[in-house]
C-alpha cells in the first residue's frame, strides 16, 4: 500500500467576478503518494494551475474551501506565517516559464540561496555557497562556480529551467509540484529536464504532481493520471490503464486530437466548442455534455460523481458507456484511421 | 560598461555643437538688439549703427558664431552689455545658488516621492492609493507658477515664516554658520514649492513600477520559496522597482531647469533662471546665449547620467 | 520543376561592437540553406530555437534581408521580394505563431482580414465586405462576426482569423511559422485539420515551420532539419522518422515523448544509447566549429550532412 503524502478533500477554489464567486476547482478530492508522479492533464482553463496554486497557497484573491492535508497539517487552513514555513521546504514548485519566474536583477546564486536561508536560519554564508554549488551540480549545470554569479538572461532556456528546479529542490521537499515544466522548452531539452526530474524523484523519494497538457509527457513520466475538465476530475487511473483503456469521452477526445508520431492519421479529432470560461461553466449535470451533443441526454447522470469502475480506475458520469466518436463510431479511431 | 559610457559621452559632442548653433541662431533671430531699447530723441541713430559695426553685429552669423565659440571653449562668454562685466563672472555669482536650489529640491522630491510611491504601489486600488494618486493629479494639473505664487503669498507674506526674496540675508559674512543657515532658510520655501509639484511624475513612475513588478512571475516564485510578504516586498518588488527610479535621476535634472526658471523669478532668487529671463527682456545676448547653453548642457548631461546609472544598475545592460 | 526553390541561402546579421559600433563579426543565422518544394505539398522546416528556421521563412517574404543566395518562386527570381511585382507578393502569405499578438487588438476583424485586400486590390466597400464574409465562412467563423474585435474570439478562432487574412488574396504559397505552438491540443487539431482542408480546396503549398515533430510528421510530405543555420538532414517523413541518418536527427527523434506508457523503459534505454552515440561520434558529424557538413544524398529523397567522402 502506497504511503499517503498529500490528501485533498473537497477542495473548492473560487474567484470573485463582479459580485459572485465562481469555482475554478470544484469540490475536488485527490491523494498524492510518496515516490509517485501524479499527472494532471487538461486543456488550459480546466483548473489545473488553480489547483496547484491552491496547494501551494499562492492564490491571493481566491476563496478556498475544503481541506488540503499534508502530514497532520491542513494547508488550506494555515495562516500566512505557517504556510511560509511549509512552502519551499516541504512543498517545492517548478514553474512553466523559466525566464519570467526568475528575478532578472538577482544573481543565480542569491536566488537559489534565498530558499536555503528562508528555512535554515543558522547557515553561514560559506555553507550556503557550498550548498548552492552542490545544487547546481545536482541539476547538471556545468561550471557552477561561474554560473553562481550570473544573471538569468545570461543562461539558455534549458539552463534556466535547471536553476528553477534547483530552487525548488533546495530543501529536498517531499512534494514537488511541476506546472508545465517543459512547455517552453525544445524537445531535446524537454527530455533532459524530464529525466532530471525523474532522477531527483528517485533520490529524494518525493511525490510529484506533474501538470501538463502534453500527453506524451504524461505517458513518459506519470504513475497515475488525473484528467481534469471544468474544475473537476473526470477520470483517474494509473497511466497504463488510462492510455490503454480510456473511458471518459473527454479523455478519449484528448487522446484522439494529438498527432501521433508513430501512426498515420489523416484527420485529427476535434473537440467541438471551446472550454467554457469560468463564468459560463455548466454547474449541473455532466459538464462535458455540451461538447458531445450527439450523445443522447439520457446517457448523462443528473449528478455525476467520480465512481470506481475497476480498482484504481475512477470515471465521472455514465455517459462513457454510450459514447462513440461521431464520424465512424469506431472505437479504435485514435489508433487507426 | 566603461566602453558604453565612453561611447555615450562621445555621442554628446555632436549634440553639444548642434545645441550651440541652434541657441546662437535663435538669439540672432530675436527682433531688436541691446541698443534698440536706447533709441531716443537724444541718440543719434548713426552713432548706434557705428557701435553695431564696431561690435561686429553686422557680420554674417557664422562669423559671429565662430568668434563666440572660440571664446566659449576658453571659458570666455564675452561681456554682458548691460551689467558691464564678463558673463562668466556674472554666471559665477549665480550658478551656485541654482545648484543648491536644485539639490535641495531633488532631495525633497525623493523624500516625498519614495514613501508615497511605495504606499500607492503596494496598496494599489485602496483608499491610500487613491489619496496619493489624487495628489499626483493635483500636482499634474496645477501650474507651477501659480502654486509658487500661492506658497509665497501664504508662507512668505501672510504668515511671514519665510523670506520673500533673495538667497541670503544681506550683511552676513560668507563662511560663517549664520551665513549658511540663512542660505538654507532662503532655500526652503522655493525648493518645497517646486518639489511638491514636480514630484508627481516620480511618484507615478514608482507606483507603476511597483504595480508592474508585483504581477511578475518571479514574485510568485519568491512566495513559493516561503518568503514572507515583507521579504517579498523588500527583496524583490522594491529593489526591482527602485532601480529604474535611480536611472530616472538624470532626467529629473532636465525637469528642474524648467522649474527653476519660474521659481527663481517668483521668489526673487538670484540664480540662473532669473538671469535667463532678465537677459531675454534686456536683449543681453552674451548672457542669454551663455545661460541657455549651460541649461542645455545640463539637460544633455542629465540624460547621460541616466543612461550611465541604468547601465550600472541593470545587469541586462551592464553585461554588454 | 519545383515550385519554390531556395538556393544556398545565407542570412548574416552583423554584430556591432567596439567604441564606434563597427561591425566586428556576423551571426550566421542561416548559412547556406538549399531546398525546394513542389506545388500542393507541405514542406516541414524543423529545428530548435535559434536554428534559423524562422529566419529562413521570414526571409522568403522579405521580413529578413537576404545576405546571399537565391529564391525562385514558380521560376521567377524573388530574392529581392520587396522589389518584385505585386502579384508575386500576393501569391506568398504568412501565418504567424501567436494568435494573441499577431492581430491588432484595436482593429475589427473586417479591417484585419481586408488589410491585404486594400493593399493589393481596389474593391468597393461593399465588395470588400462580401469578400471578408466569404473568407470568414471559409475558415469556419460566422460571417456576422466581422465587426467583432480579436479579444472576443478564442485562441483557435483567432488563428483562423490569421489564416483568413493570409488566404484573402488567394495565395499559392503559405509560410506557416509555428501556427499551432501557442494552442491547446484540441484547438491545435482544429487548426491543423482546417489547414489540410483548405490546402486541398485552394491547391495551396505550405512551408510549415515548427519545433513540434509530432505536428510536422502529421502535416508534412518532406522535412528539412536545421541546426545552427545549416541543414543536417532532409528527406520524406519516413526517411526522417524511421531512418534518420544524422546523429542530430536521431537524437531529436529519440527525444519525442512516446504516447505509449508501456514503451517507457525501452525508450529510456534507446535515448541513452543515442546520447552515448551522439557524444562518441560528435566529431564525425560536425566540423571544428560544431557546424554541419554539406548534404550528401543517401537515397533519391534522403540527404544527410556528412563529411566529404574519405
Amino acid at each position: 500500500m502506497a504511503e499517503k503524502l498529500l490528501e485533498i478533500k473537497n477542495l473548492t477554489t473560487s474567484f470573485r467576478i463582479k459580485d459572485d464567486y465562481y469555482a475554478a476547482v470544484d469540490n475536488l478530492s485527490l491523494t498524492v503518494n510518496k515516490n509517485e508522479v501524479l499527472a494532471i492533464v487538461g486543456e488550459s482553463g480546466c483548473g489545473k494551475s488553480a489547483l496547484a496554486f491552491s496547494i501551494m497557497g499562492l492564490h491571493t484573491r481566491a476563496k478556498i474551501d475544503g481541506d488540503i492535508l499534508y502530514k497532520d497539517k491542513n494547508i488550506a487552513k494555515m495562516s500566512p506565517a505557517e504556510i511560509n514555513k511549509v512552502r519551499g521546504k516541504d512543498l517545492g514548485m517548478i514553474f512553466q516559464d523559466p525566464l519570467t519566474s526568475l528575478n532578472p536583477l538577482m544573481e543565480i546564486g542569491d536566488q537559489i540561496g534565498e530558499t536555503l536561508i528562508l528555512h535554515n536560519k543558522n547557515l553561514s554564508k560559506n555553507k550556503i555557497r557550498e550548498k548552492v554549488l552542490d545544487l547546481l551540480n545536482k541539476v547538471g549545470i556545468p561550471r557552477p562556480e561561474y554560473v553562481i554569479n550570473q544573471f538569468p538572461h545570461e543562461l539558455s532556456g534549458g539552463m534556466r529551467q535547471r536553476v528553477v528546479i534547483a530552487m525548488a529542490i533546495a530543501n529536498e521537499p517531499e512534494l514537488l509540484i511541476a506546472d508545465e515544466p517543459t512547455t517552453a522548452l525544445d524537445v531535446t531539452i524537454q527530455s533532459q529536464i524530464l529525466e532530471l526530474i525523474n532522477k531527483l524523484k528517485n533520490e529524494m523519494n518525493s511525490g510529484i504532481i506533474l501538470i501538463t497538457h502534453d500527453l506524451g509527457v504524461v505517458a513518459e513520466m506519470a504513475d497515475r493520471v488525473a484528467v481534469m475538465y471544468a474544475g473537476q476530475i473526470v477520470e483517474l487511473a494509473d497511466v497504463k490503464t488510462l492510455f490503454e483503456n480510456p473511458l471518459h469521452p473527454y479523455t478519449r477526445s484528448l487522446l484522439n486530437s494529438v498527432p501521433n508520431a508513430n501512426e498515420e492519421q489523416d484527420k485529427l479529432h476535434v473537440i467541438q466548442g471551446i472550454v467554457p470560461s469560468l463564468q459560463n461553466l455548466p454547474r449541473e449535470g455532466c459538464r462535458f455534455s455540451a461538447r458531445i451533443p450527439w450523445v443522447d441526454e439520457t446517457a448523462h447522470e443528473a449528478h455525476p460523481e467520480l465512481k470506481e469502475v475497476t480498482p484504481g480506475h475512477l470515471v465521472r458520469c455514465t455517459c462513457y458507456k454510450h459514447f462513440s466518436f461521431p464520424d465512424d463510431s469506431k472505437e479504435e479511431q485514435h489508433v487507426l484511421s | 560598461m566603461w566602453k558604453f559610457s565612453v561611447r555615450r559621452t562621445l555621442i554628446m559632442i555632436p549634440q553639444l555643437i548642434l545645441l550651440s548653433i541652434i541657441i546662437f541662431v535663435l538669439a540672432q533671430l530675436m527682433p531688436g538688439d541691446a541698443l534698440s531699447g536706447q533709441i531716443g530723441p537724444d541718440v543719434d541713430p548713426a552713432r548706434l549703427d557705428e557701435i553695431r559695426e564696431e561690435m561686429g553685429w553686422n557680420d554674417p552669423w557664422y562669423e559671429q558664431y565662430g568668434r563666440w565659440v572660440g571664446g566659449v571653449v576658453k571659458g570666455d562668454f564675452g561681456d554682458s552689455f548691460r551689467f558691464k562685466m564678463p558673463v562668466s563672472e556674472l554666471i559665477g555669482q549665480r550658478i551656485m545658488n541654482t545648484v543648491w536650489l536644485s539639490i535641495v529640491t531633488l532631495i525633497l522630491t525623493y523624500l516625498i516621492a519614495i514613501p508615497l510611491g511605495i504606499v500607492s504601489g503596494r496598496y494599489n486600488d485602496t483608499w491610500k492609493d487613491q489619496l496619493v494618486t489624487g495628489y499626483t493629479y493635483v500636482g499634474f494639473a496645477t501650474p507651477l507658477f501659480i502654486f509658487a505664487l500661492v506658497m509665497l503669498w501664504l508662507f512668505g507674506f501672510k504668515l511671514g515664516w519665510f523670506p520673500t526674496s533673495g538667497s541670503v540675508t544681506p550683511g552676513l559674512v560668507s563662511g560663517t554658520f549664520e551665513h549658511f543657515m540663512s542660505k538654507v532658510y532662503h532655500l526652503i520655501l522655493p525648493a518645497f514649492s517646486m518639489a511638491l509639484i514636480t514630484t508627481y511624475s516620480t511618484i507615478q513612475y514608482l507606483r507603476n513600477e511597483i504595480v508592474d513588478t508585483k504581477q511578475k512571475d518571479f514574485i510568485i516564485t519568491a512566495r513559493a520559496k516561503g518568503a514572507s510578504e515583507k521579504r517579498v516586498y523588500n527583496r524583490h518588488i522594491l529593489r526591482n522597482s527602485l532601480l529604474p527610479i535611480a536611472a530616472f535621476f538624470g532626467y529629473e535634472i532636465t525637469g528642474l531647469i524648467g522649474g527653476s526658471i519660474f521659481i527663481e523669478n517668483i521668489f526673487g532668487f538670484p540664480g540662473m533662471g532669473q538671469l535667463l529671463v532678465e537677459s531675454i527682456t534686456l536683449r543681453d545676448y552674451s548672457v542669454l546665449t551663455a545661460t541657455t547653453l549651460l541649461f542645455g548642457v545640463a539637460s544633455i548631461v542629465g540624460a547621460l547620467i541616466s543612461d550611465i546609472i541604468l547601465s550600472i544598475v541593470d545587469p541586462r545592460i551592464r553585461i554588454k | 520543376m519545383s515550385y519554390l526553390e531556395v538556393k544556398d541561402l545565407k542570412i548574416h546579421f552583423p554584430i556591432k561592437g567596439g567604441l564606434f559600433s563597427r561591425t566586428v563579426g556576423h551571426i550566421k543565422a542561416v548559412d547556406g540553406v538549399s531546398f525546394s518544394l513542389d506545388k500542393g505539398k507541405t514542406y516541414g522546416l524543423v529545428g530548435e530555437s535559434g536554428s534559423g528556421k524562422t529566419t529562413t521563412g521570414r526571409s522568403i517574404i522579405g521580413l529578413n534581408n537576404i545576405t546571399s543566395g537565391q529564391v525562385l518562386f514558380d521560376g521567377v527570381d524573388i530574392t529581392n521580394i520587396k522589389r518584385a511585382k505585386s502579384d508575386v507578393r500576393k501569391d506568398i502569405q504568412m501565418i504567424f505563431q501567436d494568435p494573441y499578438s499577431s492581430l491588432n487588438p484595436k482593429k475589427r476583424v473586417i479591417d484585419i482580414v481586408s488589410e491585404p485586400l486594400r493593399n493589393f486590390e481596389n474593391l468597393t466597400r461593399k465588395e470588400e465586405r462580401k469578400r471578408v464574409q466569404e473568407l470568414m465562412e471559409l475558415v469556419g467563423l460566422s460571417p456576422e462576426s466581422i465587426l467583432k474585435y480579436p479579444h472576443e474570439f478564442s485562441g483557435g478562432q483567432r488563428q483562423r482569423i490569421g489564416i483568413a487574412r493570409a488566404i484573402a488574396l488567394k495565395p499559392k504559397l503559405i509560410i506557416a511559422d509555428e501556427p499551432v505552438s501557442a494552442l491547446d491540443v484540441s484547438v491545435q487539431a482544429q487548426v491543423l485539420n482546417f489547414m489540410k482542408d483548405i490546402q486541398k480546396e485552394l491547391d495551396l503549398t505550405y512551408l510549415f515551420i515548427s519545433h513540434d515533430l509530432g505536428v510536422i510528421k502529421h502535416m508534412c510530405d518532406q522535412i528539412g532539419i536545421m541546426y545552427k543555420g545549416r541543414y543536417v538532414e532532409e528527406g520524406t517523413a519516413d526517411d526522417i522518422f524511421f531512418n534518420p541518418q544524422h546523429i542530430y536527427t536521431k537524437r531529436l527523434v529519440a527525444a519525442i515523448p512516446d504516447i505509449d506508457p508501456n514503451k517507457r523503459e525501452e525508450k529510456r534505454k534507446f535515448r541513452e544509447e543515442v546520447k552515448a552515440e551522439y557524444e562518441k561520434s560528435y566529431n564525425d558529424y560536425f566540423d571544428e566549429e560544431g557546424l554541419a557538413y554539406k548534404l550528401q544524398p543517401v537515397s533519391d529523397t534522403h540527404l544527410v550532412a556528412l563529411p566529404e567522402k574519405g
